[in-house]
């Protein structure tokens, strides 16, 4: 039996059917670091993956549904092949392919009965950090231009906020790992559905890739087995020092980055390292 | 999904479930992207009826490639020169290239369709890879390389001909594997050493004398070094090392630590090493003859 539906009824039924899906999952976290751009997901699967290559310099990260986002990830793997074949390697951009994604999720979003329930990100890591770009895609085709660090899915919006506090420019690896596990891991106590138990993260559990500023031609690896565990203890032996510092941790953090310029180095791990 | 519901740049072929391959997919979204250019190459034949392929003969011609397999791997090596009829077109051109992280492929031919060929072979490798998760066997990329060579058949029947030398260190087995093609895409797998292009025959026959199986990778180097000093010695499409320009063979090395390309500093060290020792044995090493009895 037809019945009429307003258009604004219908878009906004279908982005909240599509944003209720995103904020089910459990969220993924993009940063950029000195190193390059790390990309971290708890994902306990080893053959479905939320991280892989686009080209040379340039990945593509997803959560949601994964035949949507897998079938995005191949069209973008296309995309940026035939431009680099037609052009030249130099020629494919994270900002292209962020176009060419809006495009594709757009076109779903309003063509088709069910929108696509995905949430993805393409970076590109630059010769410097200045040079890094991250595009942020959302179902409905939407571009957000993000600077340091994304948050997809999941309570994106709280993850977000326990990165904000702690993100810095220029962190190494090893910090931006640490930063990274503990905003995915959340609060402690509650909130079950942001992330849940902070003990239930290990290596097993867990999609790490990097995008490597120093390598050169394809820069895209994961950080898998012994390099992954070695990550896992320091962000573990920080995690506790901070539990066990608590405030004064933070005031003293707080100092030094008040002071800027004069103390270079790493806020949080000085502190960390004398209480324990 | 129709192929056009989205509009020239959001063809159906780029969502299709379908196909790894790039050259296949190029073939669905973009055939015009497609190296093969029979219809280009019909002048060829006209132009002269008496000699087909007359004019092709005069586009740049890449010469010779040498591979040799090693202990642990592969070596590749490629001269520099391209001619073009009796002309040499350029001294420096590159037929020697990185196909993926463990392979090196190489080209003797036109070097228009040999350039394309490697181009388009080094993206089908590395798609495969995005798409899959995974690199191909070194058996399957050779066999890739052969459909690809074949697609080009029409083209070398009016003598816009190259053919690839294929070789690449196998991550299963430990060793170096070489394969060669001919124009119709055969594939042989080629023991021990092979080489392609105009000098091929002499580069052939000079490693016959100086290879011996389980040599080093320095050792095989300079085998093949030797052996490209001696396709130019003999052909004139192929040139020797150019001490005075410092252009050097290309050189690339395949072993369980991946592909690389010697440098210009690296190769020239084996090409002066050479060129100094044919100073006082022009015809270069002899080898060890053993009388009966």
């Amino acid at each position: 039996m037809p019945f009429y539906v307003s258009p604004e009824q219908a878009m906004k039924d279908k982005a909240d059917y599509a944003r209720k899906a995103i904020t089910r999952i459990r969220s993924g976290v993009v940063i950029a670091c000195e190193a390059g751009i790390l990309f971290i997901a708890p994902n306990p699967s080893r053959a479905l993956r939320k991280f892989s290559e686009i080209y040379d310099r340039i990945a593509f990260a997803a959560v949601g549904r994964y035949n949507e986002f897998e079938r995005l990830r191949q069209a973008g793997v296309r995309y940026a092949d035939l431009t680099g074949f037609q052009y030249d390697r130099q020629d494919v951009t994270a900002r292209g392919l962020a176009n060419y994604y809006a495009q594709l999720l757009g076109t779903f979003f309003t063509d088709s009965p069910k929108p696509y329930e995905v949430e993805i990100v393409v970076a590109e890591v630059g010769k410097t950090a200045d040079d890094d770009q991250i595009y942020r895609i959302t179902f409905d085709g939407s571009v957000a231009d993000e600077h340091g660090f994304v948050v997809m899915g999941g309570q994106a919006d709280q993850v977000a906020a326990a990165l904000k506090d702690r993100y810095r420019d220029a962190m190494t690896l090893e910090e931006a790992f640490t930063v990274a596990i503990s905003a995915l891991a959340g609060p402690a106590k509650g909130e079950g559905a942001a992330g849940g138990d902070r003990s239930e993260i290990t290596g097993a559990h867990l999609e790490v890739a990097l995008l490597d500023r120093g390598r050169p031609h394809r820069t895209f690896r994961r950080l898998t087995g012994a390099r992954l565990e070695g990550l896992l203890a320091e962000a573990a032996g920080g995690r506790k020092a901070e539990a066990a510092g608590g405030r004064k941790t933070e005031a003293i953090a707080g100092e030094r980055t008040g002071k800027a310029g004069e103390s270079a180095g790493p806020a949080g791990e000085d502190p960390a390292g004398s209480t324990e | 999904m129709g192929a056009d519901s989205y509009g020239r740049w959001l063809p159906g072929a780029y969502l299709s479930g379908g196909t790894s391959s790039f050259t296949d997919f190029l073939a669905a979204a973009a055939p015009e992207l497609l190296p093969a250019a029979p219809a280009a190459a019909a002048w060829a034949v006209t132009s002269d009826p008496g000699t087909p392929g007359s004019l092709a003969r005069d586009l740049p011609h890449g010469t010779t490639i040498v591979a040799a397999a090693c202990d642990g791997g592969v070596v590749m090596a490629g001269d520099r020169r391209a001619t073009m009829g009796h002309m040499i077109s350029q001294r420096d051109i590159e037929k020697v290239f990185r196909s993926d992280e463990f392979s090196a492929i190489g080209f003797a031919g036109v070097a228009g369709v040999g350039i394309e060929l490697v181009r388009l072979f080094q993206v089908e490798l590395e798609h495969y890879e995005k798409l899959e998760g995974h690199a191909l066997s070194l058996d399957g990329k050779a066999n890739r390389l052969a459909s690809m060579v074949r697609g080009n058949i029409g083209g070398a029947m009016q003598g816009l001909v190259a053919v690839p030398l294929f070789c690449g260190y196998d991550e299963d087995t430990g060793v170096g594997r070489i394969f060669s093609y001919d124009v119709s895409g055969g594939r042989q797998e080629e023991h021990r050493f092979d080489a392609v292009g105009s000098g091929s025959i002499f580069a052939r026959n000079s490693l016959k004398k100086l290879y011996a199986d389980g040599m080093g990778v320095a050792d095989t180097v300079l085998a093949c070094m030797h052996a490209l000093y001696d396709a130019a010695d003999d052909d004139t499409a192929t040139g020797g090392p150019d001490l005075s320009r410092r252009i050097y063979p290309v050189i690339a090395t395949i072993t369980a630590e991946g592909f690389e390309r010697l440098t210009d500093e690296q190769a020239g060290q084996y090409a002066r090493a050479v060129v100094e020792s044919r100073m006082s044995a022009p015809d270069g090493p002899p080898a060890a003859l053993h009388q009966p009895g």
